[in-house]
């Protein structure tokens, strides 16, 4: 493996990873404490952890499915005016004209649905193992937020084809909003900047989807998986747990 | 846990001193662990996907129908251009200049950094505003930073005798046009 040494060993490479690439203890500490991509992560997991059916996986393929959508939507983002009615023109156009644009659309559009599921699931997984108990109560609040927030990307999402779907479906949710007591009307307002659903509506829903709910979600993905790790892991099922502890001769406490 | 499957969670450096007595057959059998194996399968499949996701993204980034403006556009009937003349088309920057050897379009972009020149009739030269150069009216720089003359476009007459030039075409400097 010389062209590996020569790759790591020379000077530009060690100004960036600082530690050897051995596989030793130490270095693997170092990789993850290291990294800015990394160090939200444990350093060290236990093993029963990474079994599928410790956490079946959901959350990282709900973290792996946004990332598939803010890649996706970014490229969408390329061939996409938010005005009316050049919005339908141009979705149209991504179907029907650009090269792989019914492949990107329809990607960004199964993977919202997926991520919907994956974020569901996830909670189901994490009431079911009793996983939202201390130390971990907050971190369950953390995860509302991240539902919410996917839900309204996924609403927010839905209104920028600007076709009759969109549209009518924009109408109703915005009328339930109106629905809320004192608040309501002015809420709706402010939401569509008017009292329509028309161009001040599709630019606000496009702010929303593409900056602000992303920025938002990155921001609480980061608290999320950062508790994870303060909290002392991810929880597993306890029936599990107890079961390993006495395999290893050991006694829950 | 055998020896041999132990062996192989070793780190590198130390799997060739621990392993410098073996004979040879064992160190064929492990040449290709399973922990090589899925290694070698893996980061195969990120290289295709990495290949797969270049070769969509290059397809989806050309854009295969483009909305600008047509670059051909009509001036107007020859007959009404007067000799000596100079009309300056804004907007889609190219000055019209009807002379005693008949038309010529010079295109009104400066050479240097692209700005829009403007045709100066007290002292029949073309000026950018910009950083002070200056055109003679076949094209060539008098003064200034300007590194090349103005380009030359092509004119032609349509059906109904009307001049058009087309701003995405170059011609030799010094061809005329005459209808």
């Amino acid at each position: 493996m010389d062209w590996v040494k020569a790759l790591t060993g020379n000077r530009v490479w060690r100004s960036i990873v600082r530690h050897g690439i051995r596989a030793t203890n130490r270095n693997r500490v170092m990789l993850v404490m290291e990294n800015v991509l990394l160090h939200l992560h444990p350093a060290k997991v236990r093993r029963r952890n990474l079994e599928l059916s410790s956490t079946y996986y959901l959350g990282g393929l709900s973290l792996t499915l946004f990332a598939v959508l803010v890649m996706t939507g970014l490229y969408l983002m390329l061939y996409y005016h938010p005005s009316v009615p050049q919005a339908y023109d141009d979705m149209k156009e991504l179907q029907f004209v650009v090269s792989n644009g019914v492949f990107l659309r329809n990607m960004h559009r199964w993977a919202a649905h997926a991520m919907v599921l994956a974020v569901f699931f996830h909670m189901l997984r994490v009431f079911y193992h009793r996983a939202y108990r201390p130390p971990r109560e907050f971190n369950w609040v953390v995860g509302v937020v991240l539902l919410i927030l996917t839900l309204l990307l996924s609403y927010t999402g839905y209104l920028l084809p600007w076709d009759q779907l969109s549209f009518w479906a924009v109408s109703v949710g915005t009328n339930m909003v109106k629905a809320t007591p004192v608040l309501g009307p002015k809420f709706r307002f402010l939401l569509l900047g008017g009292n329509i659903v028309g161009e001040n509506a599709l630019l606000r829903f496009y702010v929303l989807h593409c900056a602000l709910l992303p920025l938002a979600l990155v921001l609480g993905i980061a608290i999320h998986l950062w508790r994870v790790r303060k909290d002392g892991g991810v929880r597993g099922s306890a029936g599990r747990a107890r079961a390993a502890e006495r395999r290893n001769g050991r006694v829950q406490p | 846990m055998s020896e041999v499957e132990r062996d192989t969670n070793r780190p590198p450096g130390s799997r060739a001193a621990s392993r410098s007595g073996r004979d040879e057959e064992t160190r064929a059998q492990e040449w290709m662990t399973r922990r090589r194996f899925c290694q070698a399968a893996g980061l195969s499949a990120c290289a295709v996907a990495a290949g797969g996701t270049a070769a969509l993204s290059a397809e989806f980034l050309n854009p295969r129908v483009l909305f600008e403006p047509s670059t051909r556009f009509t001036v107007g009937p020859h007959e009404a251009i007067a000799v000596g003349s100079v009309l300056t088309d804004a907007e889609h920057r190219v000055f019209v200049l009807r002379l005693h050897d008949g038309f010529r379009a010079l295109s009104s972009v400066c050479t240097h950094l692209g700005c829009v020149t403007r045709y100066q009739p007290d002292e029949k030269c073309i000026f950018c505003p910009c950083h002070g150069s200056r055109f003679a009216l076949d094209g060539e720089v008098l003064a200034g930073p300007a590194p090349r003359p103005l380009h030359w476009l092509q004119m032609a007459l349509s059906e109904r005798g009307e001049i058009v030039v087309d701003t995405a075409v170059e011609v030799r400097p010094g061809t005329g046009f005459r209808p």
